[in-house]
């Protein structure tokens, strides 16, 4: 099963590397948000501060929503679906699969926000081993849901506007926890942030959890 | 046309019939026994009135919700084995929804309206209110998903799969807004902590939620029988555009 979730992450991150979407559009995209941000907030240094973690994820949201979006054209556009439900892969590997590579995909993207906001928004970290913590269960809980919803939303003629309609309301609790969580390992404000982090890996366990049962029924046509 | 023909039968039974007067009787006393009978409250006053209407309608969306859910589970397991069956299911799972909806948004109306008199604000970031919200946008975007235009048992296997999510979802949602307000501050605004309900106030309440769930049996009812008249009409349309395409061919040859 490890190979077959392997051999799907590797496809996906291929078709990535070669087309060069997530790091040629979208993360100038998402950084370009944080500036937008900024102007919105008048470049108010203590509320940029203050909202930085927030700010963050949203910017994450936007730009992790793009990327799920793609990483389902990719399969519908060619009828490669059907090429792979006619593969010998199972459905939960599918699913943990593309999770994986949605998932590198993120950190990827991620990696350029962060520094990002640390230097735009005057922030500094007093926490690292919770930024990375707290960073990590959220790109999961991104990255499985997005999956499960993706897939949800994928081969049918509006999903450009379906999918942020499905998965907002989904992501919201993973949006406050992150934020939350980084607030305290930005030392903005004390609180609960180790707990925070666990509750965004209780909500991406349970998501991979539906995920792998449900994957399936998602895929099947007719 | 035959499609009109059995809508007329489909949608006027005599039980639904008598179900539809009493919802109307029933809605109707409930205004009375809510609006002139029962006394205002010593601290709500006046505004007390809208929780006959406020609490009933998330008791009602609930139950709507959870009835989804559950048809959505009977759904994939009918099809499963076959296709073409369960579909009754899956039209009971929409039409519960649509109602859940309705009843959700009558609920945050009514909740804001009561805030702004209460709290003397429409909104205030509380947990109940913030899940309310949420639960209401997913199961506008599960409604937006059964309306998309694609293969009728995709869509509903997929809707089955996003209500049954939703529903283990709404917990996780509900904890975590709860939490995220009680680590911040108590409502500043406390005055609205609604008292225990006895007396005239309580029957009032007790009946209507009975007239209101009167009520919403009648709309899922008639829901369930739009959606399957729906279904007929496209089946047929299409047989017709076919027929009318084969004789159009043949009479060209």
């Amino acid at each position: 099963m490890l190979a077959e979730i392997f051999l799907v992450a590797r496809k996906d991150l291929r078709v990535e590397r070669r087309a060069k979407i997530a790091l040629g559009q979208v993360a100038p995209l998402a950084l370009l948000i944080l500036m937008v941000f900024a102007f919105a907030l008048d470049a108010n240094t203590s509320l940029l501060e203050r909202g930085a973690g927030g700010l963050y994820w949203l910017a994450v949201l936007y730009g992790g929503t793009l990327l799920i979006q793609r990483s389902f054209d990719v399969e519908t556009d060619d009828g490669n679906m059907d090429a792979l439900r006619m593969s010998a892969i199972g459905m939960p590997s599918l699913f943990l699969g593309k999770a994986l590579a949605l998932f590198v995909q993120i950190t990827v993207l991620e990696l350029i926000l962060g520094p990002g906001i640390l230097l735009l928004y005057n922030v500094g970290v007093v926490d690292w081993v919770l930024l990375i913590a707290a960073a990590i269960a959220g790109t999961v809980a991104f990255s499985v849901c997005g999956v499960l919803w993706g897939a949800m939303s994928a081969g049918l003629r509006v999903r450009a506007t379906l999918l942020p309609l499905l998965l907002v309301p989904v992501l919201a609790p993973v949006l406050l926890a992150g934020s939350r969580a980084f607030e305290t390992a930005l030392g903005v404000r004390a609180g609960a942030g180790w707990t925070w982090a666990g509750l965004m890996f209780v909500i991406a366990a349970v998501h991979t959890a539906l995920g792998l049962g449900a994957f399936g029924f998602l895929l099947e046509e007719g | 046309m035959p499609v009109a023909n059995s809508g007329a039968k489909m949608t006027a039974t005599l039980i639904t019939r008598v179900l539809g007067v009493s919802a109307l009787a029933a809605t109707g006393l409930m205004a009375v026994l809510g609006l002139v009978i029962s006394p205002p409250d010593v601290v709500q006053g006046e505004a007390v009135r809208m929780l006959y209407i406020h609490v009933p309608s998330i008791w009602i969306a609930y139950g709507g919700f959870a009835l989804t859910s559950i048809s959505s589970i009977l759904f994939l397991r009918r099809s499963r084995r076959r296709p073409d069956q369960g579909r009754h299911y899956d039209r009971l799972a929409g039409s519960a929804a649509e109602v859940g909806v309705v009843f959700t948004a009558i609920t945050l109306i009514t909740g804001m309206l009561w805030g702004k008199v209460t709290w003397g604000t429409y909104w205030q970031w509380d947990a109940r209110l913030t899940t309310t919200v949420l639960l209401f946008v997913t199961y506008l975007g599960y409604l937006a998903l059964r309306r998309l235009p694609a293969e009728p048992a995709v869509r509903s296997r997929r809707a089955a799969v996003m209500a049954l999510i939703s529903f283990i979802n709404v917990p996780i949602v509900h904890y975590s807004v709860d939490w995220w307000r009680t680590l911040h501050q108590k409502a500043s605004l406390s005055v609205g902590r609604r008292p225990e309900i006895t007396g005239e106030m309580y029957w009032t309440l007790l009946y209507s939620a009975l007239a209101v769930t009167i009520l919403a049996t009648w709309l899922i009812i008639h829901r369930y029988r739009v959606i399957r008249l729906e279904e007929l009409r496209d089946e047929e349309g299409l047989e017709a555009l076919i027929a009318s395409r084969l004789n159009k061919d043949f009479g060209s040859h």
